[in-house]
């Protein structure tokens, strides 16, 4: 076991990570671990925009982009964090701008912005020109940027290294071990401060947008360290995943005026957000899909036509806007159509489905990004989160696109600035030899697996199933329960996994499997806060308990294992400006 | 459908050559070259490795020979590849780590010197962007969706024979940067740039264009950097 001494280690180099270590390595010694290389980050897959009310194109100013995120968020987002991250963002855009981001333009120079749903003018009058976007690649190219500065400014990287294990004990966070993948072995990191950036987990769905590896590491190690997470039960599906492989159409295609069509051509959205149509919020859009589809209206696909089954789909119609618009602004949805469907977008409409995206939820942290460990806000020292992983919580019950590209570097350049504010005051602890002890007799059980039975990928695929069919968009207490039984069941068979390869390097065998566990450690907390929140709220759709119930409702869900049972809590919401209104679009 | 894959296994621990297994999976319509290679790890062999993150052609992580050229795994149909076995290796021009996995460590530091971030000495315009217009915005475009895959640099000869060359990837990311009105930076990048292992190494193959998946013209921008280099020289 070889043990390292950083000042500060950060998991995670996407958006959130990278911009945080830019502001801690300007004052102390930060390594940057990441499972795959910092480029490869999921954050690069966002596409649309990030969301700054710079006002370029039309009126735009910050309260309204407050309102729609605190609205969005079907008021459940603490308003003191919102109010904060939105009257920042424009400075936020124009300093990633500086960066060297290359953004697209309107004619007078200034960065482009186009219309996203949910974020409007007037306080829900009209949609607002708010994303500011680089054609479809925005994403991309500021994960790029903000990798090129860590270039410039030296930061330290270790890639291609799984965190294990974090070591929390007298409810002070001393550091983290982890796998050094590409040669094996485990490596410990004694630290004054652990910045978890390790993003979200929509691999617990078989559809999802997201990466391979975005199985939600940290939010399983933390609940491991007997922490809490927050809001657990909203999860966001995205409207416009493509059909069966659920990779993200940008919701930008709407916002440059793309249609949504049942299998009778009809732009269903006129029946449930006349005002905003396709440009509803994501909760909303995707729920009036999947009734469009539980509903016999959806798209069949070749083989449900020649079996005569209904269909799973409906069409992103992309048509109208034209060839050469398509691939000027939207060149890389216009790829993903051909390269995965065989589709020409300019020609036919483009098959979607809703797909896991983004989770609402995360570790509970403060304003300033760190992490609390109860209703009272009671702090961990030496630990803080940002980006998908953590709950500020911003999004609520659920998030407005262009909202989480926004976050993510948002909180990732403060809690950067916190962590180097609470540095001096920080100091190294002892590592409890039992917590390392531990970590390595983890590691060693998954590569002592050759008399085990059990297939990891069976595993694997049989809950993504079933969280797709009892936990997706539509929820009521029988699935619900029935779904808690079921992974209680995989749980116990995931004991017995086998595993082939007995090799330390390169072993990725061991690493799906260990992201296996990870999520079967933490998916309960998404089943039973859903199972006890009886109300419709977000992305929360209860069908058996129709309407939002701010009487009992308006709180955040805690929840923790405990003797192998999640206990829930609850905390409240910090509601400031906006009173709690009805929701409509 | 029944699909054979001819995969390349290289364990560096077994003392042996790397081989080609042959691999017979059964894969659904539309069903890409990772599918097929995700499904030999999960019911075949657990212990075949490659790299791969976002199965949607933005990360990067999968890019390997398939078929003889370079591409992403994950953004390439089997049933595009016609009914003889598909032959799966790892990237060329890389030191093999294992099966299909390769060191990019020498690509990474390439990259790096070609001081690949936007140099400008003069302090940007507070509470506003810099302008720049959307012809000026046109020019990064193309290099700007560069994943860093490596399927350029690792399909050129150039670099096969002189693995200082910096190679088709960094040289896109140095054009990415000189030709945005946002820097000016070329004081600083002149020299790794105007040198035999600069942009002079590259010999208009142009193995680079023809296996982008993101279809840069890497060779024409590799061209615009000499041009600049010139103008400025003479």
């Amino acid at each position: 076991m070889i043990v390292h001494n950083h000042e500060v280690v950060i998991i995670g180099a996407g958006m959130a990570g990278l911009r945080a270590a830019l502001e801690v390595s300007k004052v102390g010694d930060v390594a940057v671990l990441t499972k795959v290389y910092p480029t490869r980050s999921h954050s690069g897959a966002a596409q649309g925009g990030m969301a700054a009310a710079l006002g370029n194109l039309d009126g735009d100013n910050w309260e309204f982009h407050m309102f729609d995120t605190v609205k969005g968020s079907d008021y459940l987002g603490d308003q003191d964090a919102i109010e904060f991250m939105c009257r920042n963002a424009p400075e936020l855009m124009y300093e990633v701008e500086h960066m060297g981001t290359p953004f697209s333009r309107t004619p007078e120079g200034k960065i482009a912005q186009r219309r996203f749903g949910g974020h409007t003018l007037n306080f829900g009058e009209k949609p607002a020109l708010r994303a500011c976007y680089s054609a479809d690649y925005t994403g991309h190219v500021v994960l790029h940027c903000l990798y090129d500065q860590c270039v410039k400014n030296s930061v330290r990287f270790y890639s291609e290294f799984q965190v294990t294990y974090l070591i929390v004990k007298d409810g002070i966070c001393r550091g983290i071990a982890a796998w050094d993948i590409r040669n094996g072995g485990l490596h410990v990191f004694n630290t004054k401060a652990v910045l978890f950036a390790t993003g979200g987990y929509g691999r617990v769905y078989r559809i999802t947008s997201n990466a391979l590896a975005n199985t939600g590491d940290g939010l399983g190690l933390a609940l491991r360290a007997g922490l809490p997470l927050e809001d657990m039960e909203f999860v966001q599906f995205h409207p416009t995943g493509l059909y069966r492989s659920g990779i993200l159409m940008t919701e930008g295609a709407r916002g440059e005026g793309a249609y949504l069509l049942n299998k009778d051509g009809e732009r269903f959205m006129k029946r449930y957000a006349p005002t905003l149509m396709e440009l509803a919020p994501r909760d909303l859009t995707s729920r009036s899909i999947q009734t469009e589809i539980n509903e016999g209206r959806g798209v069949q696909s070749p083989e449900q036509q020649a079996k005569g089954e209904p269909g799973d789909a409906v069409y992103l119609d992309l048509r109208h806007l034209g060839r050469e618009k398509l691939k000027a602004v939207l060149p890389q949805i216009f790829d993903i159509a051909e390269n995965f469907m065989g589709i020409d977008p300019a020609k036919d409409p483009v098959p979607i489905q809703p797909t896991s995206h983004y989770s609402m939820g995360g570790i509970p942290v403060t304003i300033q990004g760190r992490v609390i460990r109860d209703a009272q806000s009671t702090e961990v020292p030496g630990l803080y989160a940002a980006g998908e992983c953590a709950c500020v919580s911003i999004h609520g019950a659920n998030r407005l696109g262009c909202n989480s590209t926004l976050d993510a570097t948002f909180h990732g350049r403060h809690v950067g600035r916190t962590i180097a504010r609470d540095l001096p005051s920080l100091s190294y602890h002892d590592l409890p030899p039992e917590a390392m002890r531990e970590a390595q007799a983890e590691m060693n059980w998954y590569f002592d697996r050759s008399s085990g039975t059990e297939n990891v990928a069976d595993i694997r695929g049989e809950l993504q199933n079933t969280m797709q069919k009892n936990v997706a968009i539509f929820r009521e207490e029988k699935a619900l329960t029935a779904q808690l039984d079921i992974i209680q069941n995989l749980q116990r068979r995931f004991k017995n996994i086998h595993i082939n390869d007995r090799n330390q390097r390169f072993n990725t065998e061991v690493m799906e499997a260990y992201e296996l566990g990870n999520l079967l450690n933490f998916v309960e907390t998404i089943v039973v806060g859903a199972l006890e929140r009886e109300e419709c709220r977000g992305a929360h759709w209860r069908t058996d308990h129709p309407g939002r119930n701010d009487v009992e409702w308006l709180k955040h869900t805690l929840a923790y294992r405990e003797d192998g049972k999640i206990r829930l809590d609850y905390k409240p919401v910090v509601i400031t400006r906006f009173q709690p209104k009805e929701r409509k679009y | 459908m029944q699909y054979t894959l001819r995969v390349y296994r290289y364990d560096p621990e077994s003392g042996q050559p790397g081989r080609l297994v042959d691999y017979t999976v059964e894969l659904e319509k539309g069903a890409t070259v990772l599918d097929a290679l995700g499904e030999i790890k999960a019911h075949q062999d657990g212990s075949l490795v490659y790299r791969r993150s976002c199965r949607s052609g933005i990360c990067g992580s999968c890019a390997m020979k398939i078929n003889g050229f370079n591409r992403l795994a994950c953004e390439t149909q089997v049933e595009s590849l016609g009914r003889k076995p598909i032959h799966v290796e790892p990237l060329p021009g890389f030191k093999p780590i294992k099966d299909l996995v390769v060191d990019l460590e020498p690509f990474w530091n390439n990259l790096h010197r070609t001081l690949p971030w936007l140099i400008n000495p003069n302090p940007p315009p507070t509470d506003k962007e810099r302008p720049q217009s959307p012809e000026e915005f046109a020019w990064l475009e193309m290099p700007m969706t560069c994943i860093l895959c490596a399927s350029c640099t690792s399909s050129c000869p150039s670099f096969w024979a002189d693995r200082t060359y910096l190679g088709p990837a960094a040289l896109n990311k140095a054009f990415r940067y000189e030709f945005d009105t946002r820097d000016q930076g070329f004081g600083q990048r002149r020299d790794t740039l105007d040198n035999r292992h600069g942009l002079w190494r590259c010999h208009t193959i142009m193995n680079c264009n023809d296996c982008c998946p993101k279809h840069i013209r890497i060779t024409e921008e590799i061209s615009w950097l000499k041009r600049k280099v010139v103008e400025e020289k003479y």
